[in-house]
């Protein structure tokens, strides 16, 4: 009887110690980031070829995306909209639904899955191949030299991206709305403009998508230098880096919106 | 790739995050509360302010002239005070009429100026003294049944 509760009490209790500790881990690695960060800013062509990779290579998945989620907006607002006689307010729902939600949202899970799993793959293997450790013995600082230009990249690219996804979203609805339907061109763009704000709207959103910019890399870099060095390992890496950046965004947009949009 | 090839592209990268930004600002949104034009407050009391916001919209004639700073209770009148902010370029007379109107009929409640034709011109602190009040659905639908009732008692009474 006594065995069997022992048993129990230690299968909680290792996870708990693992998850503390690995947030440990993670909390102080992320202060050696920003510690030699001075590297990166150096040295801004590491940071270039980085965002390169980063951001660049996402710009397709981006764009197409981002069009369709605001094609896909324009036509289901529209069906929405014109049972109360409304359609003329399209243009409003489509763009405050992508800058306040959906542009950061959306645009970090594709970034975490497309941009995030790479950084942690690549980290991963360079620890399993030992070039990391190379470094090292060269005196060359792994995490100035690897990990903080990837960061800082990321971080960089985010809130491009989700500008970028915004805009095309709009304009997918735009061309849904005024090209396919046929609402009017003139009170779709000045109805957008009576109702949208600049800073509680469109600077709202810049604000979420630099801190979800924040989240995904630390979590990619952190992801990549903390896999077991064994190809099971960064497969292993790889999977909790889209996991967990993904419930970390919708966590933090749940936060992000409750402080910001208080019933304005 | 050469790092040529990198700068090139991130270098759009960059520039195409600029113009969807500048499109964002200049295309999609307006700046509301900049507050870059110089404004003089007066306040006036209304009975019933409704649905009325701070930051809704003043309008004289149609056209935006301030907006709505604040609203609270005077707790000895218990009237609903409301503080206009008005560009400082359109002035009004003192007995201008401030009233409470809805744009639409499900939209947002905003207050318009009637301008009176006194000489001399509100300034700020002054008070707007002839207000009317929202008009509060229910109360009208309920006026409304009353005048009915009252019209022909007769019909009121179901026939024995």
């Amino acid at each position: 009887m006594l065995d069997w509760l022992e048993k129990r009490v230690r299968r909680i209790g290792e996870p708990v110690v693992n998850t503390m500790e690995k947030l440990g881990f993670g909390f102080r690695f992320m202060m050696a980031v920003l510690w030699h960060s001075g590297t990166s800013f150096r040295r801004p062509g590491l940071v270039i070829r980085e965002v390169f990779f980063t951001g660049v290579l996402s710009l397709v998945i981006i764009l197409v995306s981002g069009l369709f989620v605001g094609m896909v907006l324009g036509l289901q607002g529209y069906d929405t909209l014109v049972r109360f006689g409304a359609s003329e307010a399209l243009g409003v729902l489509v763009s405050l639904s992508l800058l306040r939600e959906l542009g950061p949202v959306v645009a970090g899970l594709l970034f975490a899955s497309r941009a995030g799993s790479a950084i942690t793959a690549e980290i991963g293997m360079m620890k399993a191949t030992e070039q990391l450790a190379a470094m090292e013995m060269m005196a060359v600082n792994p995490v100035a030299r690897v990990v903080a230009p990837r960061f800082w990249a990321g971080v960089l690219s985010m809130p491009i991206l989700a500008a970028l996804f915004s805009a095309m979203g709009i304009l997918g609805g735009y061309v849904v709305g005024v090209v396919l339907i046929g609402v009017d061109a003139g009170t779709f763009w000045s109805q957008m403009q009576a109702q949208v704000d600049l800073f509680n709207d469109v600077g709202n959103g810049l604000v979420k998508s630099v801190v979800f910019g924040v989240a995904v890399s630390i979590i990619a870099v952190f992801e990549g230098f903390d896999a077991p060095p064994t190809a099971e390992g960064v497969s292993g890496a790889t999977t909790r880096t889209v996991v967990t950046s993904s419930l970390v965004i919708l966590g933090l947009d749940f936060i992000l919106t409750a402080f910001m949009f208080r019933g304005i | 790739m050469n790092r040529r090839v990198y700068d090139f592209w991130v270098g759009l990268f960059v520039i195409l995050g600029v113009a969807a930004l500048a499109f964002l600002a200049l295309r999609v949104s307006n700046v509301s509360n900049g507050g870059t034009k110089p404004t003089y407050r007066v306040t006036a009391a209304f009975d019933n302010i409704g649905g009325l916001k701070a930051r809704a919209p003043i309008k004289s004639a149609g056209v935006l002239v301030g907006r709505v700073a604040g609203i609270h209770l005077d707790s000895t009148t218990y009237r609903a005070v409301v503080d206009l902010d008005i560009e400082q370029g359109y002035q009004f007379s003192r007995d201008t009429s401030a009233e409470i109107l809805t744009s639409g009929i499900l939209g947002d409640q905003y207050i318009g100026l009637e301008a009176g034709g006194d000489e001399t011109m509100l300034k700020s602190g002054d008070r707007i003294t002839l207000t009317s009040s929202a008009v509060v659905l229910e109360k009208l639908i309920s006026q409304f049944m009353f005048s009915k009732a009252a019209e022909n008692p007769s019909q009121a009474q179901p026939a024995p």
